[in-house]
């Protein structure tokens, strides 16, 4: 009777072992997955911005340093490592000069009444729009697979899973969040 | 009711809803064919004093094969088939901005929702609405009417765009497209067997007085019970269809606003298409309550109340957008700011 139940409570724990696990690698695999979806966004723009930077250019010859800075901005992000942290910086500071050259181009009505512009821009603007939903969603996944493996009884399987805390994509406010009204304050029309 | 359920318990109840759909359905048409079977059973056993004329149960096999056979069909081809009552067209190469902006938003949305891109159509209607279709995430569609693409801004259309991909999230679109199905099936067999039953009505009339007795009578019964049911499962299936689509459209503008973050944008773009409000003429009713607001314009939609929850396919207007603008002053306050822009 006593090996019975003995039995029954090993086969009851190896079940729950096996799930938790297999939970928690379904996770950490949603998690890499969403963070995928994030470069195949970052890729896209950056792959977007020579052309962006080439209509422009001829319109907007007293805007060079703004161009320059999207054009440096980019490269910086492209060259960067593979980490969450240093990603996130780089593309911040290019989601912020690409800010600045939006709203600079404001100023030049013939850039903004040409179609492939308005095209461009709309590419460009719904690329922004990805990888900021691409990031929320990691952020959404990665918050998910960082609690299981640390909540009880989970946590007991996140070492055999090899679980690792996933960093989040944290948002730089000062990259991100406050271009525009630098622009819009200190800066002075020009011309 | 159900703003309260995160994402997965509306998944989990959407699931076993589904399958407590398809029980019910399975335990109706046995009931209208083998209980068809059982009142000429007892009818016939009466007739022959005890002894059994009537074996094979032929109306409930043929009832249940068609049944079963119909369902499968609409199931599989249900989506398609509402596309193309209402001429949406699939957009795969845009042309202009506003269509290009649609490719766009939807694809933005379906990244938010980490899901596969569902397949985008318009309709050429000037009212503004949408809807979505489909089984499940793979082959989910959105739909929208040009009338939508031409009043709304940006934002707007990405809040649209995220309540209907709510409801391919939350896995509506699949409940829907059975429930239209069954009730499709239900209406059809329904109808069917009401004309067939005109014509056989003697069989249990007069021949059979001359044994009576308790078997005629329990065959009376199962009859009158049978003919009732088959007269009020058109009504009941239909109410109960509109009770499930009324009570998701809360649900998929919780779960727009938290796909966009940007509740306060639904909210305007639900006022819009309220104040545009005229029947879109291209959706017909089969497909009405997939949209985002009642395509027929009714006036039963607008008001609150017992009749009003009994008929109606979506919630009044006015409390969804109450709902949202609260969602978004929450926001705003947890975020301690005014809005943006």
């Amino acid at each position: 009777m006593g090996l019975i139940v003995f039995l029954i409570v090993v086969v009851v724990v190896l079940v729950w072992v096996a799930s938790a696990y297999n939970g928690l690698i379904a996770l950490k695999n949603q998690t890499v997955n969403a963070w995928k979806q994030i470069d195949v966004q970052l890729k896209r723009r950056h792959d977007l911005i020579p052309n962006l930077v080439n209509t422009v250019k001829g319109s907007m010859n007293f805007e060079k340093d703004t161009l320059q800075a999207v054009v440096d901005a980019r490269s910086k992000a492209m060259a960067s490592g593979g980490g969450v942290k240093e990603t996130a910086a780089a593309e911040g500071a290019l989601s912020g000069a690409l800010g600045k050259l939006f709203v600079v181009m404001e100023r030049y009505p013939d850039l903004k009444s040409s179609q492939n512009v308005r095209d461009l821009q709309e590419e460009l603007s719904s690329t922004e729009n990805k990888i900021a939903f691409a990031r929320q969603l990691y952020n959404d996944v990665a918050t998910g697979y960082n609690t299981k493996q640390q909540q009880f009884p989970t946590n007991l399987v996140a070492g055999l899973a090899r679980a690792e805390h996933a960093e989040l994509w944290e948002l730089e406010d000062k990259a991100e969040g406050a271009v525009p009204q630098v622009d819009l304050s200190l800066q002075k029309p020009q011309g | 009711m159900t703003a309260g359920l995160n994402l997965f318990e509306q998944q989990a109840r959407n699931r076993r809803l589904t399958v407590a759909w398809l029980a019910l359905f399975i335990l109706f048409f046995a009931w209208l064919g083998f209980g068809g079977d059982l009142a000429f059973y007892l009818a016939a056993a009466s007739r022959t004093e005890g002894q059994v004329a009537y074996r094979f149960p032929w109306i409930g096999v043929v009832v249940t094969s068609i049944a079963a056979i119909v369902a499968w069909v609409s199931w599989r081809k249900g989506p398609q088939q509402v596309l193309w009552s209402t001429g949406a067209r699939e957009l795969v190469a845009p042309q202009t901005l506003e269509e290009k902006q649609l490719v766009n938003v939807v694809e933005e949305m379906a990244i938010a929702a980490g899901l596969p891109k569902p397949k985008t159509y318009v309709i050429d209607d000037p009212d503004p609405n949408a809807f979505a279709t489909g089984r499940d995430a793979t082959t989910a569609c959105i739909a929208v009417t040009t009338g939508l693409l031409a009043v709304v801004n940006r934002e707007e259309l990405q809040a649209v765009v995220a309540h209907e991909m709510g409801h391919v999230r939350n896995l509506d679109v699949r409940l829907m497209t059975l429930i239209a199905s069954l009730v499709g099936v239900i209406v059809v067999l329904s109808n069917g067997m009401g004309r067939m039953l005109r014509g056989s009505g003697s069989l249990l009339g007069g021949r059979g007085r001359k044994g009576g007795g308790p078997l005629l009578v329990a065959a009376a019964i199962v009859f009158v019970l049978w003919v009732i049911t088959l007269i009020l499962a058109p009504f009941i299936s239909r109410i109960m269809a509109m009770a499930v689509s009324r009570d998701r459209e809360y649900l998929a503008d919780a779960t727009g606003a938290e796909l966009t973050r940007n509740p306060g944008a639904l909210a305007s773009a639900l006022q819009k298409i309220e104040t545009h409000e005229a029947p879109t003429t291209h959706i017909k009713e089969g497909a009405a309550h997939l949209c985002i607001a009642d395509p027929l314009g009714r006036d039963v939609n607008l008001k609150d109340g017992r009749l009003a929850d009994l008929l109606a396919t979506h919630p009044p207007m006015a409390k969804r957008i109450t709902r949202l603008k609260g969602m978004a002053f929450q926001q705003l306050k947890a975020a301690g700011q005014l809005p943006a822009s």
